[in-house]
């Protein structure tokens, strides 16, 4: 095994709470996460898991409705709760960047890709017009998208999802960040397009050197790509533990009754669902 | 046995425009597809998007005429495109869409969602069309006090639940389902899957079953049609396909679909150890 190094980003026990019409609906509660340099890390769980809303706080993208509290936040040993706006930017979409589930909505459809990813090597990199032009196609080609010259004049709209969603990819890789935040990337694709991005992700988080969080529902995705796995449901953390442990020998309940719901593992005619399995479980 | 649908040579064609100076152009979606499904039996059409699955699906549920080809239900030609469909034939095929948030009108309640295809196709009385909507509900496992609530009410499973219902009340031979579980998460799939299943069989149905996702194929359908670009480049049993793909577009989306078995897991999570160890 590789030597341990101390986590990349830390967190302890994170709770977001909504202020909704009818009282405060906690979304997220006392989760722990931390992923180390270099390591991949699934999030794994249905829809009101929370799964998303916990990586939305460490980027800070959560609306003013939401009260977030932890214990601790950190990336790098650096404090991310106690820490200024604008040091936050510092870090947001340079060291830690993030990419969504859809790559045409993620996109503005008013201006060309090129202009979008050349914005942000501009400002956020500080580059001129003629590097952060060369930077592009430099980009366009690592994310493997051809004839990146032309493509780069190309709006989102004349682009299929998989090619925005290497789009998507290239902008969030411009600053060569040690942490990518995936949320469902492949979900609105087809799964051969799935298969391309997912290898993608993979080779670029080698190459890079990066950590990668990919928030999933699908099992197959995590099994594809974890190092490490957190099965989250109804916002608590129901189990964590290494990929293979995780599907070899799922430890709780919730987890063996995701795995079983799977169509590919039915046994006869009827599929376990996680209510009958829940209740099997509590006769046990 | 007897066949429920079949389609001959069955074509599609959109016409899109070419522009402000181009001439108007044809776009072939379906061209020429052959299938025959026989009563109480699933096919599933696998493809991905811009295959042609849900302009083919369209077609079975008597929903748009197709550009050329034949289309039989219970081994009558029907051709909507010259002859207005009767309540008789639009009772024996109904469809349930992918999209239960989209499919329900949100401004209609649940009991008036089922009476509805009676209304417009039989000449029921107003007690039994609730009798009957009333019974739905139960066969879908949903409860009797549901009848007055609103879509917005439910859940996403419950809403397929209704959609399927709804589909149902006119006691139809075959249901052409387009991605019926695909938004729905996984716990909440496998139930939607097992009812499909028990009605299947309690009713005797007959599913046309479009479907991306090859894992959900394998378990539902017994005969599978593999659609790429318009053309069915495979078709055979299930068993026959999922053991021994021929095509080679069969092969690449069996290649892409993620698998989630151990020994697989093993093996990737060794070659990331060895090409680190090595880096």
């Amino acid at each position: 095994m590789e030597k341990k190094t101390g986590a990349l980003l830390t967190i302890k026990n994170l709770t977001v709470r909504f202020a909704t019409s009818t009282g405060a609906f906690t979304a997220v509660d006392g989760v722990d996460v931390s992923v180390s340099p270099r390591e991949v890390l699934a999030i794994v769980g249905e829809s009101g898991s929370g799964k998303s809303v916990s990586m939305l706080a460490v980027m800070g993208l959560l609306p003013d409705t939401a009260t977030v509290t932890a214990d601790e936040m950190s990336y790098n040993g650096r404090d991310l709760l106690k820490m200024s706006a604008a040091e936050r930017r510092k870090l947001i979409g340079r060291e830690i960047t993030m990419i969504f589930q859809e790559p045409v909505a993620s996109l503005n459809p008013s201006f060309t890709v090129g202009f979008q990813i050349e914005e942000v090597l501009r400002f956020n990199l500080g580059m001129d017009r003629k590097a952060a032009r060369a930077r592009a196609v430099e980009l366009f080609n690592a994310v493997g998208i051809p004839e990146p010259e032309t493509k780069l004049n190309a709006y989102p709209h004349q682009m299929s999802g998989g090619q925005c969603q290497r789009v998507m990819i290239a902008i969030a890789i411009a600053s060569n960040p040690r942490l990518l935040i995936a949320d469902e990337p492949t979900t609105a694709l087809d799964v051969t397009i799935q298969k391309q991005i997912l290898d993608l992700l993979m080779d670029l988080q080698e190459k890079h050197g990066m950590a990668l969080i990919l928030i999933t529902h699908d099992m197959g995705v995590v099994a594809e790509t974890a190092d490490r796995v957190i099965v989250q449901y109804k916002g608590r953390k129901m189990e964590e533990a290494d990929v293979l442990s995780l599907f070899e020998n799922p430890q709780n309940s919730y987890t063996r009754a995701l795995l079983s719901a799977l169509p590919e593992n039915a046994k006869g005619d009827r599929l376990p669902t996680v209510a009958d399995f829940m209740a099997a479980e509590a006769l046990k | 046995m007897t066949v429920v649908v079949e389609g001959k040579a069955l074509t599609q064609d959109y016409h899109v425009s070419g522009g402000m100076f181009g001439s108007a152009k044809a776009v072939r979606a379906v061209k020429g597809v052959d299938f025959a499904v026989e009563k109480g039996k699933t096919l599933a059409i696998v493809g991905e998007s811009g295959s042609g699955k849900s302009t083919l699906a369209r077609i079975i549920a008597l929903i748009d005429p197709p550009s050329g080809g034949v289309l039989k239900v219970d081994g009558q030609a029907v051709d909507i495109s010259r002859k207005r469909l009767t309540p008789a034939m639009r009772s024996k095929v109904q469809m349930v869409f992918q999209n239960p948030y989209g499919s329900l009108n949100p401004r209609q309640k649940v009991g008036d969602v089922l009476m509805e295809p009676l209304l417009i196709n039989t000449n029921m009385p107003a007690t039994e069309r609730r009798e009957k909507a009333e019974a739905m509900l139960a066969k879908v496992g949903l409860q009797p006090e549901h009848f007055n609530r609103y879509p917005h009410m439910f859940s996403g499973g419950q809403r397929q639940r209704i959609a399927i219902a709804r589909a149902l009340m006119l006691n139809p031979a075959l249901l052409v389902l387009d991605e019926p579980v695909s938004a729905l998460d996984l716990s909440v799939q496998a139930q939607v899957l097992n009812l499909l299943a028990d009605l299947q069989d309690e009713f005797n149905l007959t599913y046309v079953f479009v479907s991306h996702d090859l894992s959900v194929v394998r378990y539902i359908a017994d005969d599978v049609l593999v659609l790429s670009k318009g053309v069915a480049v495979e078709q055979g049993s299930r068993e026959a396909l999922f053991a021994n793909p021929q095509h080679p577009y069969t092969q690449q989306l069996f290649a892409a679909t993620p698998i989630t078995d151990v020994a697989a897991i093993r093996a990737r999570v060794e070659r990331r150890r060895l090409a680190r160890a090595e880096a």
